[in-house]
């Protein structure tokens, strides 16, 4: 760690200089990679409703962490995103109305309930860094966590990426080739909801699902195959963290926001690319 | 009445499906013979994609299907290959032919890319339906009858004992479907498989069936397709126009 630590520390930057700028680095090297892989196929199915409504769930977490007294709202906001994940997905499947709809109705249920909850008695102030997220309080046990959760990630997602593919391509096809499509479904979805949750605190509920997105759907505009758009949406995620981070402390601002302004300014270029492809 | 001989065939014996209350298949007795291509005709609503997803193992039903070999005796698992209707998928999706296909051959995710070895054998599947061209085309831009090409070449590996062709021929030009079905004869002779095809086309039907099943909830007629086309059965569903044309 130390070691590292080090590494960071000579490199010609102002920011550098301080250790809380060190871990936020790592912590950003360690979340966008694994949000720029998930956001592929989340664009690909288009998931951005359902993640966007899985982002705001965080706030329901946390309050229902509260009144049952779980002390690590971590847990609490884990186990709530996995349980309103598999929730939508199961409503989503059983047809019972229109998906934008379906995820609509959660998405503001959760948001309402979070906010019943957090604003008890006068208090949400204190919950407002959740909103916009806070990537320099980021401690080395964190950054443990995140280091977990890429691996961990990247080992299911090598696991059901074929079989997810094949399932958002068409997915009576995939049940034809024996493929489970709603385990593989439901595997996404919780691996999804542990991402968010995971990054949340980092990125903000507001801005989390951009980060998702943005980047996936800009490696779209320009990708062929699936590997250029997982190459793409990585390369992005990585290259709008790090710069996002720095500008963010040149401009003594918020390092979330300006990750997702420099995810989105990538994206209108990728579509003038396509555009001038074409 | 089924045809009994003493190659290897599927038996369908009995089958019935009721679905929501609603009976869709009555009793289909039928044998799909290797080595053959099996025609299913009908009206819309006649029960054919019931039937179709019924042999899939989709939808539970009464009756047997069985696979029996040469000496009639039963086989286990019968391996169903199946080209659907139309392949309904986002056509900006960033994804060729050889991470659709590789991502069916190998295990390994395809966003890490598509090793050799998985290519060759992605190659030589679209050789077998002369679409080797098409292996580094985005699957987006590929035409109906390519897609169903790639699907065709897809459902042959693994090597499948029925092979199930949902109505390939719709959303097709002319040409397409000329070598599609020019493919699927091939096969026939080349891939000693059992094969079952939907259609509506029935000039078609008559040019290439070797059996031909009308179906109306239950079989109608069955046999070689002069047969069943002059059968008053035939008359009774298509009417008589349909038939001169």
């Amino acid at each position: 760690m130390s070691f590292l630590y080090q590494l960071l520390g000579s490199l010609p930057l102002e920011a550098m200089q301080f250790l809380y700028m060190r871990r936020a680095l790592l912590a950003i090297l360690l979340l966008t990679p694994l949000l720029g892989l998930l956001g592929t196929m989340a664009v690909n199915q288009q998931m951005a409703f359902f993640s966007d409504a899985l982002g705001h769930s965080a706030l329901t977490g946390i309050g229902l962490g509260i009144l049952l007294g779980v002390s690590n709202d971590l847990v609490s906001m884990l186990v709530f995103g996995i349980v309103w994940a598999l929730l939508i997905t199961a409503i989503r499947r059983s047809g019972a109305a229109s998906a934008d709809t379906v995820i609509s109705v959660f998405s503001s249920t959760s948001v309402a309930l979070g906010l019943l909850i957090l604003a008890a008695g006068g208090g949400f102030a204190k919950y407002s860094p959740l909103l916009i997220g806070d990537i320099i309080t980021v401690t080395e046990q964190d950054l443990l966590w995140l280091l977990l959760a890429l691996v961990g990630g990247v080992a299911v997602w090598v696991l059901i990426y074929n079989g997810l593919l094949l399932t958002s391509v068409n997915a009576s096809l995939a049940r034809s080739r024996g493929i489970r499509t709603r385990l593989w479904e439901s595997a996404f979805v919780v691996l999804v909801a542990v991402a968010v949750m995971l990054s949340i605190r980092w990125v903000g509920v507001m801005l989390i699902n951009a980060l998702l997105i943005l980047p996936a759907a800009a490696g779209r505009n320009l990708a062929n195959t699936a590997r250029q758009h997982a190459l793409w949406s990585v390369g992005i995620a990585l290259v709008c963290g790090v710069v996002g981070l720095l500008a963010a402390f040149a401009l003594n601002t918020s390092a979330g926001a300006a990750i997702v302004l420099c995810a989105a300014v990538c994206f209108a270029l990728s579509l003038l690319v396509r555009k001038l492809r074409k | 009445m089924p045809h009994a001989c003493n190659l290897c065939h599927i038996d369908l014996h009995d089958v019935s499906v009721t679905r929501g209350g609603q009976e869709l298949l009555q009793k289909v007795s039928m044998h799909i013979h290797c080595g053959q291509l099996t025609v299913l005709i009908g009206q819309n609503g006649a029960g054919k994609t019931t039937l179709v997803r019924t042999l899939l193992g989709e939808f539970p039903h009464s009756g047997s299907i069985r696979h029996i070999n040469e000496h009639g005796r039963d086989i286990p698992h019968l391996i169903t290959g199946y080209v659907p209707q139309h392949l309904e998928f986002d056509r900006d999706m960033p994804l060729t032919v050889l991470d659709f296909m590789a991502a069916c051959f190998s295990r390994r995710p395809v966003w890490t890319g598509v090793g050799r070895k998985t290519r060759e054998e992605v190659r030589a599947a679209l050789r077998e339906v002369s679409a080797e061209d098409l292996v580094d085309r985005p699957l987006g831009r590929c035409s109906g009858g390519e897609i169903q090409r790639v699907l065709l070449a897809l459902s042959l590996h693994p090597a499948p004992d029925l092979l199930v062709l949902d109505e390939p021929v719709s959303g097709m030009d002319a040409n397409g479907l000329q070598l599609f079905l020019d493919t699927v004869t091939q096969l026939r002779t080349t891939h000693h498989i059992a094969m079952l095809l939907v259609s509506h086309d029935l000039r078609l039907v008559r040019e290439y069936a070797d059996h031909v099943v009308l179906l109306d909830k239950t079989v109608l007629v069955q046999g070689q397709p002069d047969y069943v086309f002059a059968s008053p059965e035939f008359s009774r569903v298509f009417g008589r126009e349909e038939v001169e044309a």
